[in-house]
């Protein structure tokens, strides 16, 4: 495929040349790679397909921290899915492609037959139900994001200028085992032999969360809210108005909400005092907004409408066990 | 996952569950959302007159110099009663943004917000919760943060559980001809520096007009704000924020309360009616929230408070929604005895400073009542002598907008 870096974009996903075949069978094409990410965010329990597309002869270059240095013409793209039970359904395609002022971002939807998905720059709302393993159901709204909220998350703030960034493919989150066609491979390592990333330690020195259950519970508390928080509550993220910032990397108690009462949280504060009461997950607006399903309430803003309850029992146990206390 | 799952496709078709789906997007907001989507810089977007329904946020990212137009503020009504997704009714970060001309209804949480953007202008713009105060309101309605250069003016806002018009952490600010009404906070100027509000009105919310500098924020020291001509009346609605906030701990039936900034100057205003207190002055040691932002200057210095008109005011001082601010107006009324006077300041000065080194300044408000409260010692030396705050300060300087957009 040729990266197209400049609009009007296609607006069939076909076009791209990603997929090979029956596109719905998400088969990548030669020299798209698949890839996964150790602690993926969540999307409504939507399975996802994600893979980079690099010109020939370029590659990106290791970074420690944030995403990798990607060249002009990357493309990434992440499909959203859920196996019912049945046939899997594909909802949506993202695009993410660094153009020459920068990543643009590209949101394709799949039409009822699965044959093709076209771009819609305004995005689309689903009408979803969700079935849980007790039978109970929840109707909800998936989201599709149109371009604009695609940056709500994607964005940097650099001074004046807010340009995009991938947020996926970090050392941590790309340092795992991945199973390709021809073999389990850790990503990082096979990335380097077919030239996709220069530079950077093996994977054994590389950082890395292993989110194993035997790895610390306030460890994977903090790779888990690094993930679903950080690309907007960090100090060059959309949230960073509001003092609270949960990167991996945070060390300050009050920084990631430990005793701190909120600024513009609204409803959003339940009432509540603080983001973080050590001990009192069920006194703490943290806790109160990952349980929300309400659209002013709930955290993250944008990018879910169902609970996470996996990652809201980490969550629980994590506060459950932080010592000390606001006074 | 181990789970039998099964989910439900419904592509915008109705009646395929038990309880019927939200609607799914009217054309109208597709449309409308695909050209903000594809503006080009400078582009004008016109709204028609008339009422339309939006179940999500409308949004605009980026591209500089882009006005959004309706028909006038009664006539473009833009209502998210049905709204199903995203916090916001309109979320923006663009530069030299305008919207003018609309109303914004209903929103889940704010109504229009406008973050990180560098030349915002917002005219004759209501945002308003047409079932009146309420606790699930959403917080703001007209919301700048982070931003330089904003100029709102002929806007309303009716309704919001925390601030009916609030600008965060922004500087060269100027707020006028505007009216904000039953709300908790009518407007707030927050962490903002060179502001001006000014021919505004500022009726029936819980607290009038609100002057903050708060700790824990990326931008702080909010200071040479100016708060003038403006009428400040029967803000008595009880507080009906979350008790959570800040703006829960402010007392129902205040006027104008200034919190930690420096260089405010207060005058020519007509402030009356209120139940509990015209005019405060406090430190942000009235929270009693343990202050760990070593960066941080709680104490409100340089304060001009000089030729307004008070009216009737402190009759049944009453706290705000959050339990603390209950407590401490209830142990003030016991010191203090009713009616408050109609200017106190807290009296909490910095250590190994004297009151007349905090420079709160109160001259020519004709015969309106004033005390220092003593608040660090509990109340327990009440001073209503103004000789010691009779002082002028040099005026402090007016906000220089650029050219507006």
């Amino acid at each position: 495929m040729r990266a197209r870096l400049l609009p009007p974009f296609p607006e069939r996903l076909s076009e791209w040349n990603l997929l090979s075949g029956r596109l719905a069978e998400l088969r990548p094409n030669a020299r798209v790679v698949p890839y996964d990410v150790e602690v993926p965010l969540f999307s409504d329990h939507a399975g996802k397909f994600r893979t980079v597309w690099l010109p020939p002869g370029s590659a990106s270059e290791y970074r420690d921290s944030g995403a990798f240095e990607f060249p002009l013409g990357t493309v990434f793209s992440k499909t959203f899915y859920y196996d019912a039970g049945g046939p899997r359904r594909l909802v949506e395609t993202r695009l993410l492609l660094r153009g020459s002022e920068g990543w643009i971002a590209l949101p394709y939807v799949w039409d009822a037959e699965q044959r093709e998905a076209t771009l819609q720059v305004a995005g689309e709302e689903r009408q979803l139900e969700w079935a849980a393993a007790d039978g109970t159901r929840q109707p909800f709204t998936y989201l599709v994001p149109n371009t604009d909220q695609c940056a709500g998350c994607h964005v940097a703030l650099r001074g004046r200028e807010r340009p995009l960034r991938p947020l996926g493919p970090t050392a941590r989150q790309l340092n795992i085992d991945f199973a390709y066609a021809d073999g389990r491979r850790n990503q990082l390592g096979h990335w380097r032999e077919l030239g996709l990333l220069r530079g950077g330690p093996a994977p054994e020195a590389a950082p890395r969360w292993s989110a194993l259950p035997q790895v610390p519970l306030a460890q994977r508390a903090r790779a888990y809210l690094d993930v679903q928080c950080a690309h907007c509550h960090s100090p060059d993220g959309p949230a960073n108005s509001s003092g609270l910032y949960l990167g991996y990397d945070e060390e300050a108690p009050g920084r990631i909400g430990v005793c701190k009462p909120p600024v513009a949280a609204g409803r959003g504060s339940g009432n509540r005092a603080y983001d973080i009461v050590p001990g009192q997950p069920e006194a703490s607006i943290l806790f109160y907004r990952m349980e929300s399903r309400e659209p002013d309430v709930m955290m993250p803003e944008l990018g879910r409408s169902l609970r996470d309850d996996a990652g809201l029992a980490l969550v629980r146990d994590w506060i459950a066990a932080l010592p000390g206390r606001c006074s | 996952m181990g789970q039998r799952i099964a989910v439900l496709f419904a592509f915008g078709l109705a009646g395929c569950s038990r309880e019927a789906p939200p609607a799914p997007p009217t054309a109208f907001q597709k449309e409308l959302q695909e050209r903000l989507i594809k503006a080009q810089p400078g582009d004008t977007i016109e709204i028609p007159a008339g009422r339309f329904e939006l179940t999500r946020t409308l949004t605009l990212t980026g591209k500089a110099g882009i006005t959004l137009r309706g028909a006038g503020m009664d006539k473009s009504v833009l209502s998210f009663k049905g709204q199903t997704t995203g916090a916001e009714g309109i979320k923006v970060a663009a530069d030299r943004f305008t919207i003018e001309g609309l109303t914004i209804q209903d929103t889940k949480g704010d109504a229009f917000k406008i973050e990180h953007s560098d030349g915002v202008t917002v005219r004759n713009v209501k945002a308003e919760w047409t079932r009146g105060p309420h606790k699930d309101n959403g917080a703001y309605g007209i919301y700048p943060i982070q931003c330089t250069n904003v100029l709102i003016e002929g806007a309303v806002a009716i309704g919001a559980s925390d601030a009916g018009i609030y600008v965060g952490q922004s500087s060269q600010v100027v707020v006028r001809r505007s009216r904000a009404e039953r709300n908790v906070a009518g407007f707030e100027l927050e962490n903002t520096k060179q502001g001006e509000l000014y021919d505004n009105e500022a009726v029936g919310n819980t607290g009038g007009i609100l002057v903050f500098d708060l700790p824990d924020l990326p931008v702080q020291g909010g200071r040479d704000i100016r708060v003038y001509r403006n009428v400040v009346r029967g803000n008595n609605e009880p507080n009906f924020a979350p008790s959570g906030n800040i703006v829960a701990k402010v007392p129902t039936g205040t006027g104008v309360m200034i919190m930690a900034n420096d260089a405010v100057e207060v005058w020519d205003n007509s402030i009356e009616d209120h139940r509990t207190m015209n005019l405060a002055v406090v430190s942000y040691f009235v929270t009693e929230e343990k202050i760990k932002d070593a960066k941080y200057d709680p104490y409100p210095e340089g304060i001009s408070i000089h030729d307004n008109r008070f009216g009737r005011g402190g009759w049944d001082p009453a706290g705000g929604s959050a339990l603390q601010s209950k407590k401490v107006i209830l142990a003030l009324r016991l010191k203090l005895g009713t009616p408050f006077p109609d200017v106190v300041w807290d009296g909490v000065v910095r250590d190994g400073k004297t009151a007349a080194d905090a420079r709160i300044c109160v001259r020519g408000n004709g015969p309106a009542g004033f005390a220092n409260l003593d608040a660090a010692h509990d109340f327990a030396n009440v001073m209503r002598d103004l000789r010691p705050h009779d002082c002028a300060l040099p005026g402090v300087p007016a906000a220089a907008l650029l050219a507006s957009p």
